[in-house]
């Protein structure tokens, strides 16, 4: 197995936000909140939708040495269940469900005549010999096996489920959040089940300029998208806290310097910011080829750095309302109670700071976590975002908008990385909205 | 009735299952002041808003009738209804500062509801402005019209919303505790504006309060509430001659007797705690460079001893620094200058681990119990807290086992300690940080108006409990306070603060049956009396 | 006041220093000088000497922080560092490494921003106050739920979907407006109106609800019970009193931003070809001119600090508890 930087780094933070859950939901002050987010339907199905993306980016995180290529490839989880994907490249563009490539070229006949026509794909539509007509009631046959076959695998699973536990189960399946989470699970279940099935024979979702499927693409960027959203914060979170709460709390000379770090920080465009550290690290690893033998390990380095100057240029907006929060809490009666009672600074930050404020840091996690998915692409735009060997969004976008201009139009690698990116961050967006709404401290004074 | 003005039926009010208010059904006459009387929770200013239809969105209500002069309320359609507001009844709230929009000047504000009800000229408008701020007697009208509320006291704010309210020219007014947040000087003023304004006008004024002595000078009708029911209506004499309930009864027996401060004889007991000379002042900064130009001296050269076993009271409205006090004497804020004698040692020269070793000797309890503890933490954390800092040698058991003790001393169940803060009621709360300041088993314990924020019948069984501490303890108390009620029940000796300064000092009984000092004299006059007892507001 | 605004200033000083500072580290790490004139002057066939004259041309020649050939003062004051500071802070940007002047450049790119952003920020306040007010006014009612569910959709798309979308949909299927490119004078408002749209569209998400956010904290607060217990209708309480509360953190944050228009959306300027400030620093990072980078790390911090400064002046002047105290 090989594990590279951005890999451990993803194995330690579902480590640590386990560790978290299981830490919240042992405190009886965090179980009201908790409890109004399972109430939810709508935060439950984002979370569970959030949650298979992360199973997918997860699979796509376990890398091992590929022994068929030639080069010092890795290959994922995600690789190998995606091999027919992978394998079946066309030479250039191909709508979705096509048969046909994309552009005109010269086919020679059997009979030795040449015509100028849209050519047969190698792999999209292979097997049928005539196309035009049976292609729709191919695909509609297929189709329906595949939502079939995967449907019944949900309702499997649902009947054990059932089966399976006494009344308490059974109470809790009739809790509109237990639909919400069965009704997600059924659609991404069917459907990605209908779409691998369907992806032996056909290009679900076209293929790119160079003949890779659109498909694989997209989902081979969730990992992308999630590590910039999840890895970003974890350097974020560290910074804001310390420093916010420090602010606040000591006032005086050490409020005034960290007060001045983050308006320097702020004053820099953040782009500008960005644009330097990675031109940094690209001449780094220009300069210490030995480091960097592999083109994956590469351009894995260059995501990690990406989050990292991320997470050191976007700390500054949450130690803003950290410093403003435990402005205020330094002023309560607790903490003052607490002076008199001889408690130390540091553990007067630890034990009535920081819990008081962590509500705020959560917020502002999930929050955050939906903007840098969408800053990525725009990123990528800029030409300073991820490397252009990792699959992302950013990169589909970019490669795909200019061809645009195109007759007839290249649609389907912007459509697709639209829609996945849109799905997961309304997922973010909408849990993040329960988060709020569960753990704003008005609302709970009100019940 | 016909000569009823206003007549509530069967009045029921409820968020979700509960129900705040219970079949309540009452009647105002024209002309009359109406007091409606409760504790905090009972629901009478939930009545006042249901009447005017200003209930929170989560709250539903129903009633049989209400009706205004023979005019039925419950029927009328919201935009008919805003007419009503404001012209047919007027309703002023509890805090002036926050009641105000902070960015309109005060004229506007009340021009603003002539503008809404009558027809009048600009320049009509502008004089009956100042001639309502003449009528709510604020000096210097022209001047005032165009402030905002933040230039004007708290005394001057309530004035202003009570001009407010009768620009309307209502047939009602109803004060929803007008005068709980204001000096209790000024609380007196108000109450003589409003009961001569009532006169004035011919209006009726239905007054909610929690303070039955206040109550008792001003209103013809009272009726008591509790938990959402009225349990006793009468006329005001009727009432307190001989009250019926066993409620009323017992609002009227937790009311302190002034004459409980007689007979308590000083002690000849060593002094305690001596403070010389002892300033606190907050720096002024002006300038480019911020330099310091001047102080505002919340405490300003104040001198007195305390003997042990004793309970000193510092009494003083607002602004007059004794909560500065409190914080200086613990070194919560520094001291400007002075000395603080503690059994000999000067705590001002202390500082670091030597000044944290002593804090074990000086505990402070304050007057909110909701933000006296974190809400995060688990009660017996709360308690063992300072045993945990001041004491680190001690067990983990030994330390459940001193929490236990604590809890038992101030009659709070053993399992409070694993409960958490926001589970108890008030009361309950003051208990739990009075077992916190006594965890570290002090001398001296400051407490920072530890009853204002609790109900009177709490109040009581607080001050019981404090006083009980002290016996069996031999506890000194810093008793800093602006009620007269709790010096009455708990002060061996009074000191008064006035703009930084002790004005008055000298045994209870003395202070309050003869009071040499102006200031003294006027406070005293201006706390709400009845029958011998003293208000505790 | 003035004394505020002085000692303000004063403080912008160090800050300004700072930036400076970090951004000389950053660039200079990352390439010597050396590096630069070989990027600039084409990678391979160089000669040493056509190295030194870029070098000498653009004031590369000096060393980098302490120049030890030379004696007291002009130690620290012959050094790159030294002279690319003064010179920034005295306004002079110098030429880029590519050869032209770049504070003509900028005094001539930063009207075409202007020209964009400006019309973004209006247009789009204006719409998200009234969007948000409205849906405070219909608050717990159907309509409000749906327009709630319509803003988390609206603000979950990318905004790169808008505008090729935008620019797809309206340049060239409807052919309404030009898709990109720009003109002088009147002549630029039709390149100017996709733009526009496309960044009020973009922005009506996240913008309508956090205002609405700033209207329900005022619709709480007791002064608005007041208003109604005077007898104002909803609609009155919302215009008169929630409206006038809530625009001072309205006003004070669209102040803030207000300088760092002249910097220019990237993004915007990029894909309308609009030539503007945004896409200069786009450019010149894609070119990797640090000359033209580092001028404008210094204007946008110079611009973010002048806005920081503003926004505490209108403080003042807006809220009247501040004003008078």
């Amino acid at each position: 197995m090989l594990v590279l930087w951005t890999d451990a780094l993803i194995y330690l933070l579902i480590v640590a936000a386990t560790m978290l859950a299981v830490y919240m939901s042992r405190q009886a002050h965090m179980r009201r909140p908790l409890k109004k987010i399972a109430a939810s339907p709508v935060a439950i199905a984002s979370l569970t939708l959030l949650l298979c993306f992360t199973l997918i980016g997860l699979a796509d995180s376990i890398h091992f040495k590929d022994d068929n290529s030639k080069g010092n490839e890795a290959i994922s989880l995600l690789d190998i269940a995606c091999a027919t994907m992978r394998a079946h490249g066309e030479k250039t563009y191909s709508a979705p469900f096509s048969a046909y490539a994309y552009g005109k070229e010269n086919l020679t006949a059997e009979d030795g005549s040449t015509r100028w026509d849209y050519p047969r794909l190698q792999y999209g539509g292979a097997h049928l010999k005539n196309p035009e007509q049976q292609l729709t009631g191919d695909v509609f046959r297929k189709v329906v096996g595949g939502l079939g076959k995967g449907a019944g695998l949900m309702l499997m699973i649902l009947l054990f489920a059932w089966s399976d536990k006494r009344e308490r189960g059974k109470r809790l399946f009739r809790h509109p959040s237990a639909k919400a989470i069965w009704l997600v699970l059924f659609v991404v279940v069917s459907s990605f089940y209908t779409l691998f099935s369907l992806s032996e024979y056909y290009h679900v979702l076209g293929t790119d300029k160079v003949g890779e499927d659109v498909f694989y693409q997209t989902l081979k960027s969730i990992r992308t998208g999630l590590v910039i959203g999840s890895l970003t914060t974890l350097v974020m979170l560290p910074l804001a806290i310390v420093f916010g709460i420090m602010a606040g709390f000591f006032k005086g000379w050490i409020d005034d310097v960290i007060q001045f770090i983050y308006t320097t920080l702020n004053s820099i465009p953040s782009v500008l910011l960005i644009a330097a550290s990675i031109l940094m690290v690209q001449v780094y690893m220009a300069n210490h080829p030995e480091n960097f033998n592999n083109l994956l390990v590469r351009a894995d380095m260059r995501l990690l750095f990406l989050c990292l100057i991320l997470g050191v240029t976007s700390w500054t907006g949450l130690c803003r309302l950290l410093r403003a929060e435990t402005l205020k809490l330094r002023e309560m009666e607790y903490v003052l109670a607490a002076q008199a009672l001889g408690v130390k600074p540091a553990m007067i930050l630890f034990r009535h700071i920081l819990p008081n404020v962590m509500h705020i840091v959560l917020i502002a996690v999930v929050l955050d976590f939906s903007s840098l998915v969408l800053a990525e692409a725009v990123l990528s735009y800029i030409n300073i975002g991820v490397d252009p060997t990792t699959h992302s969004w950013g990169n589909m976008i970019n490669g795909a908008r200019l061809e645009m201009a195109r007759e007839p139009v290249v649609w389907w690698s912007l459509t697709a990385a639209f829609v996945f990116m849109f799905a997961l961050v309304l997922a973010a967006n909408l849990f993040a909205d329960s988060v709020r709404d569960a753990f704003d401290p008005r609302r709970a004074e009100r019940g | 009735m016909a000569d009823t003005l206003l007549n509530v039926n069967n009045l029921i009010v409820s968020f979700g299952q509960s129900k705040v208010v219970d079949e309540i059904s009452f009647h105002i006459n024209p002309g009359e002041t109406f007091a409606l009387v409760g504790e905090s929770g009972s629901g009478k200013s939930i009545t006042a808003l249901s009447v005017l239809r200003l209930l929170p969105n989560a709250a539903r209500m129903q009633a049989k009738s209400i009706t205004l002069q023979d005019q039925e309320l419950t029927h009328i359609p919201e935009i008919e209804f805003c007419k009503l507001r404001g012209r047919r009844i007027g309703l002023i709230f509890q805090d002036p500062m926050s009641s105000l929009n902070p960015v309109m000047t005060i004229g506007e504000q009340i021009a603003e509801v002539l503008q809404l009800h009558f027809q009048l000229s600009q320049q009509q408008v502008k004089q009956r402005v100042l001639a309502l701020l003449k009528q709510v007697e604020i000096p210097e009208p022209e001047r005032r019209v165009n402030e905002y509320p933040h230039q004007l006291s708290g005394g001057q704010r309530q004035r202003v919303m009570i001009a407010m309210a009768l620009a309307g020219e209502p047939d009602l007014l109803i004060a929803d505790e007008p005068t709980t947040a204001l000096d209790v000087t000024i609380q007196a003023q108000i109450l003589e504006l409003l009961k001569h304004l009532q006169q004035q006008t011919g209006m009726a004024l239905w007054l909610i309060s929690h303070d039955l002595a206040l109550v008792s000078n001003i209103a013809d009708r009272i009726a008591v509430m509790q938990n959402g029911k009225i349990v006793e209506t009468g006329a005001t004499a009727d009432f307190f001659r001989q009250p019926q309930h066993p409620y009323s009864l017992k609002l009227l027996a937790a009311l302190p007797k002034l004459e409980n401060c007689l007979g308590k004889q000083s002690k000849p007991t060593m002094p305690l705690l001596k403070v010389e000379d002892f300033k606190v002042y907050y720096p002024i900064r002006k300038g480019i460079f911020k330099r310091v130009v001047g102080h505002v001296k919340a405490v300003d050269g104040v001198d007195f001893e305390l003997h042990i076993g004793t309970t000193l009271a510092l009494v003083g409205e607002s602004g007059c620094g004794k909560t500065s006090m409190g914080k200086g004497l613990l070194n919560l804020i520094p001291a400007h200058a002075g000395r603080v004698l503690f059994d000999g040692v000067d705590l001002t020269q202390l500082s670091g681990e030597s000044l944290r070793r002593h804090r074990a000797e000086m505990q402070i309890v304050f007057q909110d119990p909701f933000s006296a503890m974190n809400p995060r933490m688990l009660v017996g954390d709360i308690i063992a807290e300072g045993i945990s800092s001041l004491r680190p040698e001690v067990s983990r058991a030994e330390k459940q086992n001193r929490v236990a003790k604590l809890l038992q001393q101030v009659d709070l169940p053993a399992e409070t300690a694993l409960r958490y803060p926001h589970e108890f009621s008030g009361g309950q709360r003051q208990r739990i940080c009075i077992a916190r300041a006594l965890a570290v088993e002090p001398k001296l314990i400051i407490c920072d108006e530890p009853t204002s924020a609790l109900d009177v019948s709490v109040q009581a069984q607080i001050m019981t409990l404090l006083k009980g501490l002290q016996k069996s303890r031999g506890l000194s108390y810093l008793l800093i306070t602006h009620s007269f009620g709790v010096v009455a029940e708990m002060a061996d000796e009074v000191a008064v603060m006035y703009q930084g300064k002790i004005v008055e000092r000298g045994p209870v009984e003395q202070v309050l049956t003869q009071p040499k000092h102006d200031y003294t004299r006027a406070l005293l006059a201006a706390v709400p009396k009845l029958n011998g007892k003293i208000s505790t507001a | 006041m003035l004394t505020y605004i002085i000692r303000r200033l004063l403080y912008a000083l160090p800050l300004l220093m700072a930036v400076n500072v970090l951004t000389f580290v950053l660039f200079f790490v990352v390439n010597s000088p050396d590096d630069m004139a070989r990027m600039q002057l084409g990678q391979k066939h160089v000669t040493e000497q056509a190295i030194q004259n870029w070098k000498h041309q653009h004031g590369y020649d000096l060393p980098l922080l302490w120049n030890n050939d030379k004696i007291g003062g002009k130690k620290i004051t012959e050094t790159i560092f030294y002279q690319k500071s003064v010179n920034l802070f005295l306004f002079d940007f110098g030429i880029s490494d590519s050869g032209r002047n770049i504070g003509s450049d900028i005094r001539q790119r930063m009207w075409p921003s202007l020209a964009l952003a400006l019309p973004s920020l209006i247009v789009g306040l204006l719409v998200n106050i009234t969007l948000a007010l409205l849906l405070v006014l219909f608050r717990n009612s159907y309509l409000e739920l749906g327009g709630s569910v319509l803003l988390v959709m609206l603000m979950s798309v990318s905004s790169l979907f808008y505008i090729i979308g935008g620019q797809f949909f309206i340049g060239k299927l409807l052919k309404l407006v030009p898709i990109s490119g720009y003109d002088s004078g009147f002549a630029a408002v039709k390149f100017l109106v996709l733009p526009v749209i496309i960044s009020v569209v973009a922005g009506i998400g996240s913008g309508v609800r956090w205002y609405r956010t700033l209207f329900l904290e005022e619709v709480e607060k007791d002064y608005v019970r007041t208003a109604r217990a005077k007898g104002l209708t909803e609609t009155q309480v919302l215009f008169k009193h929630v409206l006038k509360n809530a625009m001072i953190p309205i006003l004070t944050g669209v102040v803030v931003v207000l300088p760092l228009l002249f910097m220019g959306s990237l993004i915007m300027e990029s894909f309308f070809s609009i030539p503007g400030l945004g896409s200069y620093t786009i450019d010149a990072i894609n070119r990797q001119d640090f000359a033209i980078v580092r001028s404008m790390v210094f204007l946008g911090s110079v611009l973010y600090i002048a806005g920081l400064l503003m926004t505490d002046i209108s403080y003042t002047l807006v809220d009247p508890r501040v004003r008078l105290s």
